[in-house]
């Protein structure tokens, strides 16, 4: 099976089509910024607390809004997320702005946010059985000795605290709703199920996670992400200005700045969140839009040697269109992995894969879309038909040797 | 089949073992599917996205460090000064590492100068001070702030590493984060909750026994002064009493004391400490210490001397209590108030493993609860699983039998960066489970690279052997060219990043030589195989 035989498309014919598809993005991108004032950014760079909150039901923002409100915190933001992967989560994340540089405690604005959900929706007089650790549920197992076990029973306590604990966290979300549920993990009986019933208390919420971060840690680490973004950039333009010509390695740059620069308007486009991760997946995005290019210019350098009489823009679209099989290939598969990462990938990788998927996309295209047509550009405008491409001064006489 | 392909496969076949032993304990022959999940759960490091856990950024707060040794060059001085008769006006603190000497009396300004110089000149740099007709400034100089502030450092984080192993906690992780070089990494897997550890770790820790200098306890500040007429004693000062130490005062109440400045015992002189229930008060608990020998015999005579005075145990410059002493006491005390077991436990342990020269505040903190750990595994995985079947049905639909020696090179770089992790001991976090899917995704690359100039040659008219030869020889460059510029963002990765984001950048670092290995040499060998098998003129399934 096969898809692309004897393609002999006119790429850099349609050159201009690209760039004005490109500049169009870059636009769009650009107005979304700018009416959004920037870039969002996660509490990686911005600093501040965000506490990640799980309801049974759905979330009932009022309540939650005017529960902290009580505690001092009304200007929190409460934002629920939707999770295409897992649409019935019920799930909330509350933002508190950081203060300043107070010499109040890094968590206090979490501890806050905690004992305001805790007066909300918890009990008074019993504790949260879904906040509970092993170790408290294996205390008060080892006090109350539902099973009779004795002084010694102590171990064995520890051990089914932490099953119980496992099957509430790892099969019912860390939410247990029911605790009837727990018959189904073995060494729980009717006698254990009583005593967890007169000590604690079934809430609504579990807290899944919460990410502090101090403000000049925020500004330090955009400082870094930028920082090494560049750093990246330089090394690979050294990389294949040192394999190529100069121009090369200039060309796949702008392609690959180009490639940031959209997904960065796709970002704000669609409200996503600028993380650690995401810088993860850009620099990554960078490498592969970079291999992209590399494959065309290594076609476009062998081409050149053995089509000596050809326009530099014949070879060009020559090489594109004999690597256009590996192209479609390999970006179709590793957009399909990424696809599938960012629909099943969970939450947390979400912002991530979004990043992935439009740079495999993006950077796919940016190769013969930008790149390609900035080398013969160049060269045209240098008014050279057809060059030596490679960086080694023999290959060059010998290039200029078979032109005479 | 040739000898030199017989030792390629050996060698092959070497290195899967090798991995599957690392992966699963191959020759222990785990029984079950159970047993090999266990297994393999074992060896792989999962990071705290994974697991759950906290990850905490300290930051040691080192200037204060540098600010104690200028107060106590201050002391030092002033006490020399009027040993020696010097007449000064005043000697006083401008800064963090500057002291400003005023009002020296101008006949005597060549022995100032030469004190200054003969005791302090080691870390100090005099010089006249600018603005004063007769003062003097002591500037300290820059390699002694900097070996401050690295003692400071090291000391902190073997306290920190102390306290944190003493709280029994797994695999904790005490280092510096390389990111500024006062901050500290700490993480504490499984824990969901960091109150105990954070409030642990944050405590100073200071000790210090002193005389209480008129057995009385004020309830002001100023009570006291208006006691002493105004001025205290030479060789005392003022400290505060805690709110709820065991002296009778209710919560909120104040009390001061006026105690003599230098301490008969520290923290550095307790040889254990531990917390044992209080016999006076019945459901509190206590902290019992026992003092170095160097120390008790410090501490019998004082104690001796001073049987009916009151005494004052100082924790972290407040007084946690001031008992009157009732006999000598060799080496051994107690500390009481009102603790319960947690706090004892907590102050006993803080004392055992010293004070902090520093304080420290928190810069970072994040904690993932075990629900969300054991959910990222499921989708991580998931889709790993969901990804790596879709490429492996494509692969064998668009490249048929050649397919098939695709998806074998794949399912071989995953167990080669699998097997890769366990042996490291890198931690897996969710980050590199999406590098693990990219390596799927990009791993592929290399073949079809390979693949597609072999099909190039075969329509051209070549052989098959030496299609597959010029497929291997052309792709070659190109997959090197393509890693190592990939190889070169996750380095760059590696160095920015943190935690999760490194973990990606070793996944996929790891991933991507692993594919060098399994596209080039492996595909090729299992080509190989299959054409010494074929007859000469079939068509090659590609």
């Amino acid at each position: 099976m096969e898809f692309f035989h004897h393609v002999d498309l006119d790429w850099m014919g349609k050159a201009k089509y690209f760039v004005s598809l490109s500049l169009a993005l870059l636009v769009i991108g650009g107005i979304s910024l700018y009416r959004h004032g920037g870039l969002r950014y996660g509490v990686d760079f911005k600093g501040g607390t965000y506490v990640y909150v799980r309801f049974a039901g759905k979330p009932p923002v009022d309540a939650i809004r005017k529960g902290l409100a009580a505690e001092g915190l009304g200007n929190s933001v409460i934002q629920p997320i939707s999770d295409i992967s897992n649409p019935n989560a019920n799930d909330v994340v509350i933002q508190l702005e950081q203060k300043g540089e107070g010499s109040e405690a890094l968590d206090s604005g979490k501890q806050t946010v905690i004992n305001a959900l805790h007066k909300t929706f918890g009990s008074a007089a019993l504790q949260d059985f879904n906040a509970a650790t092993p170790t408290a549920l294996a205390d008060y197992l080892t006090q109350k000795d539902p099973l009779a076990l004795g002084p010694t029973g102590g171990p064995r306590y520890t051990q089914l605290a932490q099953a119980i604990a496992d099957f509430r966290d790892q099969r019912r979300s860390g939410l247990l709703t029911n605790f009837d549920d727990l018959l189904g993990v073995p060494g729980v009986n009717s006698a254990v199920l009583a005593s967890l019933h007169d000590g604690f208390a079934l809430s609504n919420f579990t807290i899944r996670n919460v990410e502090i971060v101090g403000p000049k840690v925020g500004a330090q680490l955009r400082r870094q992400a930028i920082l090494a973004t560049l750093y990246a950039l330089a090394g690979m333009l050294v990389y294949i200005a040192f394999r190529f010509e100069w121009v090369y390695g200039a060309a796949a740059v702008v392609a690959v700045f180009h490639d940031v620069l959209i997904t960065l308007g796709f970002f704000s486009l669609f409200h996503f969140e600028i993380s650690l991760t995401v810088i993860a997946a850009l620099l990554t995005l960078v490498g592969y839009s970079m291999n992209d290019t590399i494959v065309i210019f290594d076609r476009v350098r062998e081409n050149l040697r053995l089509m000596r009489r050809d326009s530099l823009e014949t070879i060009v679209n020559r090489s594109i269109n004999q690597t256009l099989s590996r192209t479609i290939l390999t970006s179709g598969l590793t957009f399909i992995t990424v696809l599938v990462l960012f629909l099943m990938g969970g939450q947390v990788l979400r912002s991530f894969s979004f990043a992935m998927v439009v740079g495999v996309v993006v950077g796919t295209y940016s190769s013969f879309g930008i790149a390609a047509p900035i080398v013969v550009v160049w060269h045209r405008f240098r008014g050279e038909k057809a060059v030596a491409g490679t960086g080694s001064a023999a290959e060059k006489r010998l290039a200029a040797a078979g032109r005479r | 089949m040739n000898p030199q392909l017989k030792w390629k496969i050996i060698f092959i076949a070497g290195v899967i073992l090798l991995c599957l032993y690392g992966l699963v304990g191959l020759p222990e022959f785990p029984t079950s599917l159970a047993a090999v999940k266990n297994n393999f759960a074992q060896r792989i490091k999962l990071g705290l996205d994974l697991r759950g856990g906290t990850h905490m950024v300290l930051q040691v707060q080192v200037q204060e460090a540098v600010g104690l040794y200028c107060d106590q060059t201050i002391d030092r001085f002033t006490q020399q000064v009027h040993e020696k008769n010097i007449g000064v006006g005043e000697i006083r603190r401008v800064d963090d590492t500057h002291i400003l000497a005023r009002n020296v009396t101008p006949e005597q300004a060549a022995a100032f100068r030469d004190l200054a110089r003969d005791q302090f000149g080691a870390d100090w740099d005099l010089s006249p001070a600018a603005g004063e007709t007769s003062g003097y400034l002591l500037t300290m100089k820059p390699s002694v702030v900097a070996r401050i502030k690295e003692t400071t450092i090291a000391q902190s984080l073997e306290t920190i590493r102390r306290r944190i192993d003493q709280l029994g906690l797994t695999e904790p992780t005490v280092v510096p984060t390389g990111r500024a070089d006062n901050e500290i990494l700490v993480q504490l897997p499984g824990e969901g909750d960091p109150t105990r550890a954070k409030a642990v770790i944050q405590a100073g820790g200071q000790l210090e026994l002193r005389r209480v200098a008129d057995d009385r306890t004020y309830s002001s500040e100023a009570e006291a002064m208006a006691a002493h007429g105004g001025v205290l004693p030479p060789g005392t000062e003022l400290v505060r009493g805690r709110s709820d130490s065991a002296t009778g005062n209710q919560a909120g109440a104040e009390a001061w004391y006026v105690l003599d400045r230098l301490p008969v015992v520290t923290g550095q002189d307790l040889r254990s400490a531990s917390q044992s229930p209080n016999t006076e008060q019945p459901g509190r608990y206590q902290v019992n210490f026992s003092l170095s020998t160097s120390a008790a015999q410090r501490f019998g005579p004082f104690t001796e001397a001073n049987i009916g005075r009151r005494m004052a145990i100082v924790l972290d410059h407040r007084v946690q209590s001031a008992p009157v002493i009732q006999s000598r006491i060799e080496d051994s005390g107690r500390i009481e108030g009102n603790f319960s077991q947690e706090e004892a436990q907590d102050l006993a342990l803080v004392l055992r493993s010293g004070a902090l020269p520093a304080s420290i505040k928190y810069l970072e903190e994040r904690t993932v609860g075990p629900s969300l750990g054991a959910d990222s595994i499921r989708d991580g995985v998931r889709a790993s699983v969901i990804s790596l079947v879709a490429v492996m049905i494509f692969l064998v639909i668009y490249y048929r039998l050649s397919g098939v020696n695709a998806v074998v090179a794949l399912l071989l770089n995953l167990v080669i960066l699998l097997a890769a992790l366990a042996y490291f001991g890198a931690v897996l976090t969710l980050p590199g489970i999406a590098g693990v899917i990219l390596t799927i995704g990009m791993g592929v690359d290399s073949n079809v690279l390979v693949f597609e100039r072999i099909r190039e040659e075969l329509r051209a008219g070549k052989a098959n052997s030496s299609a597959i030869d010029q497929g291997f020889d052309r792709a070659f460059l190109t997959i090197i060219d393509t890693h190592v510029t990939t190889v070169v963002s996750a380095i760059f990765l590696f160095l920015f990043g943190t935690g999760p984001v490194r973990g990606f950048a070793v996944t996929l670092v790891i991933g991507l030589i692993a594919n060098v290995f399994t596209s080039i040499y492996v595909s090729r060998a299992i080509f190989d195989w299959h054409l010494a098998r074929m007859p000469r003129q079939a068509a090659l399934s590609i």
